[in-house]
């Protein structure tokens, strides 16, 4: 059944993580993400389904309290942005050296430091490749539009419980603070007691007679163990690389040059790909979804068909390394980016394709 | 076990007076002889098996000494980054609020950079222990100051002794949260005589008895020794102790109740 609403992104994330059962989420206020707390405090899931929400003093304190959350078995989130994820990043390599699944909300904005308020991509390198310290990954979700804000907050929950891993959602501030209509699926209730020891036999849930205690922890002082830990969380990122890939194309059938781009930009690709057209350009769109794990099978089949990518971000070129990774053909991959919180129209995204691209 | 006494026969469960609890894992602890953290977890795990309490217990455990508190401690723990105890037992008891939740701090830990997450905590009146073993030394990493260490002191970063000037004054935390209307009990304790030991168990189950109250946070501060990074042996740090540290850091309760103890 569901809803139709017009929402803000941010708003969406929201209200999804009501509806998907969600039992914590902690976070600290910074633009533009604010209004995802700011929308659970007003709704009061606590009164309604029991959701704890809570305003941390950082975001230090709000990605270890996700942490502890974790540990708990419940389905918990925080949200934030470009600063604040960096404020975060201990947090998340032991989210991800516990192997706990918790879901993480960068709503970018433009850096480096305080930067500046309006949308950003330039957080891909650190959402993608590890950001704090040590081998790992997060899942890194890259929405491109409202609906795809609230649907990727269910989905991330899910994905972060079957490998029990950190999720991150990156989006940008203009997705964000944009309206849009979305439609919501009905709410599910939260797991009762019972079903979280039984489902998270792992957690922090207090020790019974029949079972040892459970610890948490990703010291291992022991060069040996702390190696296998590594084996296991490298083995199961190959597994996540097999089967948890998602991306879209778009008018790639019978394209001769093709964009590659996430989130806010691929959406500006879309106009970029008519204007294109009109002028009769055969261009086409190769959006990767999931950031980690890159769809690297696909972007390099494509690249075998195509005269050439033009990767389009919100930053000086992040993805395109991946891209460059990916593809084995010899055609010219180049990038174009705006940085700072300034948005490349799809004028400028055409020009640079006949000038960089075909023109060469 | 059985071979070490040589007369089973006595062995019987009417004639065992005093034991081991069950809560502490059988394992060599990794403290050093004479260290104050293991009779700590002992009163610990002692006032967890009295309550009777051990399926509703979720203990965690700092970077510090006692980083290894999960090996010794046989209920549920999760290891916390250092200084961010009071940050994950903030969502525990929040996610599980009829659980019973402590923290086991070092000075490090709790006082310099958990500072913000235990003031904090201590200021929203989190339903959880805060277990403080205050040693004015950062033990862990071979003894460097800490926020803790006395006016005059040595340690690796202030070989010449605590410079005030330079290093600024130690931080007596523990009076500065029982200030704060979100600590319902505070206190400071010590684990070097066999009365101390008997007074810190009072406090011990003081504290959880507190959280069926669910009226904040109660903190106890154990002064303990550190004989490895003082450079003593453990008598002479006991003896340092009483000397240098209590004046300092006086003993007894500071907040009962919610109402601060007049001295
Ligand atoms: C983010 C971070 N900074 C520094 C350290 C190094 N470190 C480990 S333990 C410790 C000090 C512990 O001292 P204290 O809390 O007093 O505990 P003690 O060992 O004295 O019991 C430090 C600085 C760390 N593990 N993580
Ligand atoms: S270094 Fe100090 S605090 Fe650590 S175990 Fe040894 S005596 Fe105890
Ligand atoms: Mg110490």
């Amino acid at each position: 059944m569901g809803e139709l609403r017009l929402m803000k992104g941010n708003e969406a994330i929201a209200e999804a993580a009501i509806r998907a059962g969600c039992d914590g989420y902690f976070g600290y206020p910074i633009t533009p993400q604010s209004e995802v707390m700011e929308y659970l405090m007003a709704e009061k899931p606590y009164e309604s389904t029991g959701m704890v929400v809570l305003q941390a003093e950082s975001e230090v304190a709000s990605i270890n309290m996700l942490y502890g959350g974790a540990g708990t078995g419940k389905i918990v989130m925080t949200s934030s942005s470009s600063p604040g994820i960096s404020l975060m990043q201990e947090g998340i390599s032991y989210l991800a050296g516990t192997q706990l699944p918790a879901l993480i909300v960068n709503i970018v904005r433009g850096g480096p430091g305080l930067g500046t308020i309006q949308p950003s991509q330039a957080d891909y390198n650190q959402a993608v490749k590890g950001g704090g310290h040590g081998d790992y990954h997060m899942i890194v979700y890259a929405p491109a539009s409202v609906q795809e804000m609230a649907d990727f907050v269910a989905t991330g929950f899910k994905a972060a419980f079957k490998y029990r891993t950190p999720v991150m959602i990156l989006s940008d501030g203009a997705i964000g603070q944009m309206m849009e209509k979305v439609y919501l699926s009905d709410p599910v209730p939260r797991r009762t007691e019972e079903e979280i020891i039984s489902q998270c036999p792992w957690a922090t849930t207090g020790r019974p007679p029949t079972r040892d205690h459970n610890i948490i922890t990703s010291l291992d002082l022991d060069p040996a163990g702390q190696e296998r830990l590594n084996l296991v969380l490298q083995e199961k990122y190959r597994k996540i690389e097999e089967n948890e890939v998602m991306y879209e194309e778009i008018e790639c059938e019978d394209a001769e040059y093709i964009f590659t781009a996430f989130g806010l930009s691929a959406r500006i690709c879309q106009k970029a790909i008519e204007l294109a057209r009109e002028k009769g350009i055969n261009v086409g769109l190769f959006r990767p979804i999931t950031l980690f794990p890159f769809p690297k099978k696909e972007i390099r089949e494509l690249g075998r068909k195509v005269k050439g990518i033009m990767v389009v971000e919100m930053n000086a070129g992040q993805m395109i390394e991946d891209v460059r990774l990916s593809v084995d053909s010899d055609i010219p991959i180049e990038h174009y980016g705006r940085f700072g919180g300034i948005i490349p129209t799809p004028d400028e995204i055409v020009n640079v394709l006949e000038n960089k691209i075909i023109g060469d | 076990m059985e071979e070490k006494f040589a007369r089973p026969e006595i062995r019987k469960p009417e004639n065992i007076v005093y034991k081991r609890t069950d809560l502490l894992v059988d394992r060599p602890l990794s403290y050093c002889p004479g260290c104050g953290h293991g009779v700590v977890h002992r009163l610990l795990m002692e006032v967890i098996e009295e309550k009777d309490i051990v399926s509703k217990t979720i203990g965690i455990s700092p970077v510090g000494c006692s980083v290894l508190a999960y090996d010794f401690l046989d209920v549920d723990m999760q290891g916390a980054a250092h200084g961010r105890a009071p940050a994950l037992a903030t969502a525990i008891t929040r996610l599980w609020p009829d659980r019973y939740v402590f923290t086991y701090q070092g000075d490090g830990d709790l006082a310099a950079i958990g500072t913000a997450e235990t003031i904090h905590a201590c200021n929203r009146g989190e339903n959880f222990t805060i277990i403080f073993i205050n040693n004015g030394i950062y033990g862990m990493t071979g003894g460097q100051m800490a926020p803790t260490t006395l006016p005059g002191m040595r340690s690796s970063t202030s070989p010449y002794g605590r410079d005030v000037d330079i290093m600024g004054h130690p931080l007596k935390i523990t009076e500065l949260v029982a200030n704060l209307p979100g600590t319902y009990y505070v206190t400071r304790q010590s684990v070097q005589t066999p009365g101390a030991v008997r007074k810190t168990k009072k406090a011990l189950r003081k504290a959880f008895d507190n959280q069926d109250l669910n009226k904040g946070v109660s903190l106890v501060e154990v002064v303990s020794n550190c004989n490895s990074g003082w450079k003593m042996t453990p008598v002479q740090s006991n003896i340092w102790m009483e000397e240098n540290m209590f004046p300092y850091y006086p003993l007894g309760d500071i907040k009962v109740e919610g109402t601060l103890v007049e001295k």
